[in-house]
């Protein structure tokens, strides 16, 4: 979509035209008229052509809608936040956390807990980590506020599970070694999806 | 006579069990031909392509509850649905489904009853299969049977006459109502069929076959958005499911019925044999009513009734009036 295009954005002065359907029989023999002339007409074949092209391009043209979604999955756009994730730097491996609290401290549903102690190297080390999904409001403030981009929404948002607790120690979160090399970096709020291309339309200034 | 006895018990077994499995397999095109004409898969995890969904939902019908709600007519509640997969299988009886054909050196003719009067019994046995409706409806103490019942009757009174004057001119031409003569008249190619003659008796009859069968323009018995069910509203488990195979099954009646009055029934087509010819002329007769039901919304009660008495029932009467003027100059 090219810039001029995208800039002439009055679209109620745009190729509308209104539809001539004639105006409301009154009498019963106008009634009648406007039946036998549809009749002739053949305005229902109408209905039939375009159900059968529809078949005819799910079928053939493959613009079928289904998305089988347990097998497939639409992307969802970053902005999504959905069940946290812990980074890993990528050098080391070892989690970005410094255990500086923030998260805790401006989470507005009190449902982060975190505590910390000195390791062997005098070094703050995260020692318990939770997050009570039964009380997160996904607002995304501990992402925000994370100095470190270490703890972030990721797109998990299938959360039906027996336990809450089956997401939310910090081991669960956190990216596991071996898929290390494909963590990917949190692009940050307001970040575009994927397909933003795909999806921009124009928004109108005047209906 | 023996022989003949055994033959006939042999082809009502045969066609009980055939049109029965292709009433549930009707199910399962219905369900696929609407999905696609809606850009959607239709049923897809049970077998190949969701083919073996139908053996799914025999199984939950067969195996769910059969459920007498209280205060129902409980005798007439049980019988009901037997009336309608009752009544359309024996309408069947009187319609010859293939051409003759040889078979270990015997001649078998594919119509288990071969009557004089086979059109007439055929409309007649679907005519009394609307009784399935109206006794469940009533049976079953629930406003939305009551009036699927109530609508049934409308129905009934409203498509019976069309459909009764609008075979009545090809009757008229072909001299006999043995389905078996109407197939006879018209063995000389595509040229001879009734539909260039009848034309207008065509599209009444097939108007009137949707309603006789309620499919969608005209299914208002049980119209899921305005009367829950209808009549089945109370049913469930396999009496419901009779009410379905005896709605498929004069489904492919109306298909059969439609192709041997209309469209040469199983005289050979071109280079496609008689056999051939019939399947493909009722498989589009079948694909007619699900894509029909894909399209078009359906009317109101007063609508059909309105469409039936004012407009169809007069093109019926003056289509026979002439063509009774016409055989007579």
């Amino acid at each position: 979509m090219g810039l001029e295009e995208f800039k002439d954005r009055n679209v109620g002065t745009q190729n509308y035209r209104m539809l001539d359907l004639g105006h409301t029989p009154e009498s019963a023999s106008g009634k009648f008229a406007q039946f036998a002339k549809r009749a002739v007409k053949l305005e229902l074949f109408t209905g039939l052509k375009v159900t059968f092209r529809e078949m005819y391009k799910s079928l053939f043209k493959g613009e079928m809608h289904t998305t089988k979604y347990p097998f497939e999955k639409l992307p969802i756009s970053p902005r999504y936040r959905a069940i946290h994730e812990m980074k890993r730097l990528l050098e080391s491996g070892h989690y970005r956390c410094i255990g500086c609290g923030l998260c805790e401290k401006i989470c507005i549903a009190n449902c982060i807990r975190i505590d910390t102690r000195y390791d062997e190297n005098q070094r703050k080390e995260v020692s318990e980590y939770t997050i009570n999904f039964g009380r997160c409001i996904f607002c995304g403030y501990c992402a925000e506020v994370c100095p470190e981009l270490a703890i972030v929404h990721g797109g998990r948002y299938e959360t039906a599970s027996e336990q809450r607790a089956s997401y939310s120690t910090f081991e669960d979160m956190l990216t596991p070694l071996d898929q290390l090399a494909q963590q990917s970096e949190f692009p940050g709020f307001g970040a575009v999806s994927p397909n933003a291309d795909e999806n921009i339309k124009k928004t109108p200034l005047a209906y | 006579m023996d022989g003949y006895i055994i033959g006939t018990i042999i082809k009502a077994v045969l066609v009980l069990a055939i049109i029965s499995a292709l009433a549930g397999f009707g199910t399962y095109i219905e369900r696929k031909i609407l999905a696609f004409m809606q850009r959607r898969l239709g049923p897809m995890h049970v077998g190949p392509y969701g083919i073996l969904q139908l053996a799914a939902d025999g199984i939950k019908l067969f195996t769910k509850e059969d459920f007498i709600p209280s205060g129902s007519n409980r005798l007439i509640f049980l019988v009901a649905p037997i009336v309608t997969a009752a009544t359309a299988f024996i309408a069947l009886a009187a319609v010859p489904l293939l051409p003759e054909f040889e078979l270990f050196g015997m001649t078998v003719r594919p119509i288990v009853a071969d009557l004089n009067i086979g059109i007439l019994f055929v409309l007649g046995m679907m005519a009394a299969g609307l009784y399935g409706p109206l006794l469940a409806g009533m049976s079953q103490r629930n406003k939305w049977g009551l009036i699927g019942s109530a609508r049934t009757a409308i129905q009934f009174l409203s498509y019976e006459v069309v459909t009764g004057l609008s075979i009545l001119a090809p009757i008229m031409i072909v001299g006999s109502l043995s389905l078996i003569d109407f197939n006879n008249y018209q063995s000389g190619g595509m040229s001879n069929w009734l539909i260039w003659k009848q034309p207008l008796a065509f599209i009444l009859f097939l108007i009137a076959g949707f309603a006789e069968t309620n499919r969608t323009p005209f299914d208002l018995i049980e119209h899921e958005a305005e009367v829950v069910s209808g009549y089945a509203t109370e049913y469930s488990g396999m009496r419901w499911g009779m009410f379905f195979i005896g709605e498929y099954a004069n489904m492919i009646t109306i298909g059969f019925i439609a192709a041997i009055v209309f469209a040469g029934g199983f005289n050979e087509w071109g280079i496609l044999p008689g056999g051939i010819a019939i399947v493909l002329k009722v498989s589009f007769f079948f694909f007619l009513m699900l894509w029909v039901r894909a399209s078009w919304p359906h009317i109101r009660p007063d609508q059909l009734m309105w469409l039936c008495w004012k407009v169809l029932m007069p093109l019926a009467v003056i289509n026979v009036a002439v063509t009774g003027f016409v055989m007579m100059v």
